[in-house]
Order: structure tokens, then C-alpha cells, then sequence
């Protein structure tokens, strides 16, 4: 009997997901691709856009094309699932029903519920780099900018690829460095967390880097207003930050049909998912892969890959009527970028913060260190993304479970 | 573990000072956790938001972040760092006894 399987988005979850089971699966199963536009933005790059490093052309491709042949593709919103009727209202009005729901909606950027962040000076003195429009509008203010105060401010977790704002602030040491002002720009890095990142090893690796760039660090902000006229981040604390120019990453959300889906979504709009199997926690026969998910590991592209071979493998045993295999780890993996043409590299799971050493293996890529290598990799990467990632292969020498060896947990212990 | 006496009882509790065992709470232990945190007298708000803690973890096993709080405590985030000033969420979780809210990575 033919199978139904609807995948909502067709970002890199979406795509990499009906993929690896349009392989996996034989032809009696239907997968259907739904998505409101036909652009699929590579969003690493848009880190590199604001310094000239990427161009916007080159970021986006059509997400129909990404499909393999058998996968129908529906160009239009999602209205909101009916979870107990097993079907997906579409915007245009088409409603389609299914046997398993995959919901790869991503995370959304809610800027409006910063107070004053959409008002005044949006788009002219504060900016997003996460999406196309603010990273375009971005390049442009840095090439204009001459002198005075950059602020960097994470408003809140979780954020997409959390590690992309300090990327932000290496790489504007860089680009400044380059034109030869970076005496006239005082960098600073705002951050809601108490340290420069979420686990301790990483976090002073990561503060020794701001501090040797001469980038400021201030913690335990929570931004509760951004007054984009007078130039200053208010915390709820009242402290202030004052700035020339802001580049602010807004605090993300779910789908917003995920929102309109009454009992899918959390109170942020993502969908409670047990963070081994990848089944939600609302249905048995709705799978959750990539940012959507409410699961404790970062938003980020890396995750949502391996995330594709446990999840696929849940699916076919779903509708064989078998036990789900519980084995994902949280593996992470993400190039960090540090300017002039290095990078470090963190690898990480839910039970394993970042620590030095190498990666796979100890004679691999070097971990929580700078290095040209690195650099290179993440360079790459955007090759491997369209080539190997979103098809749904394996990448050579990467595995889904994060690797042991080459890793130096000692330096983890003592640590909070 | 260190321990900690409230209301006659003692309690054993983590470095930070939360909770590992919530069922060793009771209503009586919060204002004396809240003088210690630096908070004056609980009011009917304040309440409200550690009862609502409390509802949270008992069904979903994990204390709910500032914004999530802001969204579904009937407390907006602005008033929430009226009540907890620094950080309501980890705050309310100390005072309501249930241990610290998983972070985000």
C-alpha cells in the first residue's frame, strides 16, 4: 500500500531529508517537498557577505532542483497541521494528507520582539547578518564606515549557529585591519550568556581570541530595548551600551505555521522531539529534523546532517512496525572562522563540550585551535554543501557519532 | 552535595545553590531562598511565577527559559526582571526549588 510522506521546508533539513529516503525508500512511498518560495539560501555565506567575501548571487539556488527525481515539490506556504486529522493545510488551500509528517521549518528571526530593534535605524545604524536583505544592507554600512563603536549583541538563545556572531567580530577585526582604520573602530561583543560561549573550555578559548583582537566582551547583557536613534542597547537591568552601529542577532522563533498548529509547537514555536530518535513528542508519526527541533544542541547545518541518517532510519522502521534507534548523540561540528585566513574547528555532542586535540583522529584537523587548515575546510564546505550534504551522502571520513579519539577531555575536567 | 537548612528542613542542594531534589521543596522554604538571593518579601506576582516554575517542571522536566516564561507565565519578560532582577529564570528555579534551567548550546 502507498505511503504518504510530507516533509515541511526544503531548506537543509527538508532537502537532505527527502533525499536520503527517497533512496532508502522503494517507489510505493510518495514524498512531497513543500515550501513557500523557490530559494534556497546557503546561509553560511551569509557571514562572509558583509565583508565583501560572498556575493549574493552565489548564496542562492533553487530548492526544487536540489531534489532528486521522485520527490513531488509543493511551491506554497503551510497554513497550519492538523495533527489529529494526519494532514498539512497548504496556504494556497490544498490540504494534504499523509502517513508521516517530517518537519524541517527551520528557525525564524522575531527582531519585532526586541523592543525599538524594527524602529528607528533598522536596516541604516542596526542590522542582522542572518538573513539576505540585513547582510546586504550590512556590507554596504561597513564599506561607508570610517570610525566609532561596532557592537555585536546576541539578544538570546537559542540563536542559529551560535558561534556566526563571534565570527562576526574576528572577521571585522579583520576586514578593519585591512583598510587600515582598525585603530578608529572600537569593536565590542554584547552577549546575553556569562562568557563569550555556552560551554566552559570553548568559552575561554574563545574570550583569549576577543581579548587578543582587542574586541571588548560584555556578558550577562539582556538586551530589553535597542534605541537605534540615540545608538545604545538598554539591558532589562538598565545598563547601557552605547554604539555608532549595531549588528544584533534578533531571537529566533519556530515556523510560524508551526504556531498556527495547535499542540505541535512549544511556547517558542519548536516542536518538543526526543532528542535521540528525532520522533516528536506530539505524534508518533511526526519526525522532527534540523532547527525545528526542540532538542539541547546547537541550530546549525552540521547538526541537521547528522541528523539526517538516524532520522531516515527511524522513519523506514516507523512504517515497518519496528523499534526506533535511539542513537543520536548531538554531534556538532562547526568552522570557526577568526580572520586572516584561519578558523578553528569545535566537534561536540549532548554529553561532550568542545575540547582541544584533533578531529577525527589525532592526526586530523586541528580542535579549538587556529589554523589555515581549518580555514580551508570551511571553504569547502560550501562545495560539500551542494554536493554531498544536500543529496544525503555520508561525507568521507565524517561520521554520525561524534569521534572520541584525537579528543583531549582532560583539559575538560575541572572545568564548571 | 553541599546541604542547606530551610524552614527546619535540611535540603541538599548544588554549588549554585539549586534544588537536585524538587520533592524536598515546600512553600515555607521559599521567602527564607529569596532573603538569601537578595530578594525582599515574595508577592502575589512572585508567586505566580514560582507556582508556575514549579507546573512547568513537573511536566516537562526542565525549568522554562526567561522568554519562554514571558510567553506563558501571564508575566511579561520587562516585569520579570522587575521581580528577579539579574536572572528571572534561574532565580525563580532556585526559589522554587527545582534545579537549574537546561541551557542552550
Amino acid at each position: 500500500m502507498t505511503k504518504r510522506i510530507v516533509i515541511l521546508g526544503g531548506g537543509t533539513g527538508g532537502t537532505l531529508a527527502a533525499n536520503r529516503l527517497r533512496r532508502a525508500l522503494d517507489t510505493e512511498c510518495e514524498i512531497t517537498v513543500v515550501d513557500r518560495d523557490d530559494d534556497h539560501v546557503y546561509q553560511p555565506g551569509l557571514l562572509f557577505l558583509p565583508f565583501g567575501l560572498a556575493h549574493e548571487d552565489d548564496l542562492v539556488r533553487s530548492r526544487r532542483r536540489q531534489l532528486r527525481e521522485g520527490i513531488a515539490y509543493r511551491d506554497s506556504g503551510v497554513d497550519h497541521v492538523d495533527v489529529e486529522a494526519n494532514v498539512v493545510h497548504l496556504a494556497n488551500g490544498e490540504v494534504l494528507g499523509y502517513d508521516v509528517l517530517v518537519i524541517a521549518t527551520g528557525a525564524r528571526l522575531a527582531p519585532e520582539e526586541t523592543e525599538g530593534l524594527t524602529g528607528a535605524g533598522w536596516l541604516s545604524r542596526t542590522f542582522s547578518f542572518y538573513d539576505l536583505p540585513g547582510a546586504t544592507a550590512l556590507a554596504r554600512a561597513l564599506r561607508e564606515f570610517t570610525g566609532g563603536r561596532i557592537v555585536v549583541n546576541v539578544v538570546d538563545l537559542p540563536i542559529k549557529c551560535p558561534v556566526a556572531p563571534l565570527e562576526f567580530c574576528f572577521l571585522a577585526d579583520w576586514y578593519f585591519h585591512e583598510r587600515g582604520i582598525r585603530d578608529r573602530v572600537r569593536l565590542t561583543y554584547v552577549t546575553t550568556l556569562d562568557g563569550a560561549f555556552t560551554t566552559p573550555v570553548a568559552a575561554r578559548s574563545l574570550a583569549g581570541m576577543l581579548q587578543e583582537k582587542g574586541i571588548e566582551l560584555v556578558t550577562e547583557f539582556n538586551t530589553g530595548e535597542v534605541d537605534g536613534e540615540e545608538g545604545k542597547l538598554v539591558s532589562y537591568d538598565g545598563r547601557e551600551v552605547e554604539f555608532d552601529l549595531a549588528v544584533v542577532v534578533p531571537v529566533h522563533g519556530g515556523a510560524d505555521c508551526v504556531e498556527r498548529s495547535w499542540g505541535l509547537g512549544d511556547a517558542l514555536g519548536f516542536v518538543p522531539t526526543d532528542e535521540h530518535t528525532l520522533q516528536s513528542e506530539v505524534r508518533d508519526n511526526i519526525f522532527v529534523i534540523g532547527d525545528a527541533a526542540a532538542v539541547p544542541t546547537s541550530k546549525a547545518g552540521s547538526v541537521t546532517h547528522f541528523e539526517g541518517e538516524v532520522l531516515v532510519r527511524n522513519v523506514e522502521r516507523y512504517l515497518a512496525g519496528q523499534e526506533l534507534d535511539a542513537s543520536f548523540d548531538g554531534h556538532t561540528n562547526c568552522f570557526v572562522e577568526s580572520g586572516f585566513g584561519k578558523a578553528l574547528l569545535i566537534d561536540f555532542n549532548y554529553d561532550t563540550e568542545p575540547v582541544p586535540g584533533h578531529y577525527p583522529t589525532s592526526v586530523g584537523l586541528p580542535l579549538l585551535k587556529e589554523s589555515r587548515l581549518n580555514h580551508l575546510g570551511k571553504l569547502m564546505f560550501s562545495w560539500l554543501y551542494w554536493h554531498s550534504l544536500l543529496p544525503g551522502r555520508n561525507l568521507p571520513g565524517v561520521s554520525t557519532a561524534m569521534p572520541r579519539a584525537g579528543k583531549r577531555f582532560e583539559v575538560a575536567q575541572g572545568g564548571s | 552535595m553541599p546541604t542547606k537548612l530551610y524552614a527546619g528542613t535540611e535540603v541538599t542542594v548544588t554549588d549554585e545553590g539549586f534544588f537536585t531534589d524538587p520533592g524536598q521543596w515546600n512553600e515555607d522554604m521559599a521567602p527564607e531562598i529569596a532573603r538569601e538571593a537578595g530578594i525582599g518579601d515574595l508577592s502575589a506576582r512572585h508567586w505566580q511565577v514560582i507556582e508556575f516554575m514549579r507546573t512547568e517542571f513537573a511536566e516537562k522536566g526542565s525549568g522554562p527559559t526567561v522568554r519562554a516564561l514571558g510567553k506563558t507565565s501571564g508575566v511579561s519578560v520587562k516585569e520579570l526582571y522587575q521581580l528577579f532582577p539579574k536572572g528571572p529564570a534561574k532565580l525563580a528555579a532556585r526559589i522554587a526549588g527545582i534545579p537549574k534551567p537546561r541551557g542552550c548550546i
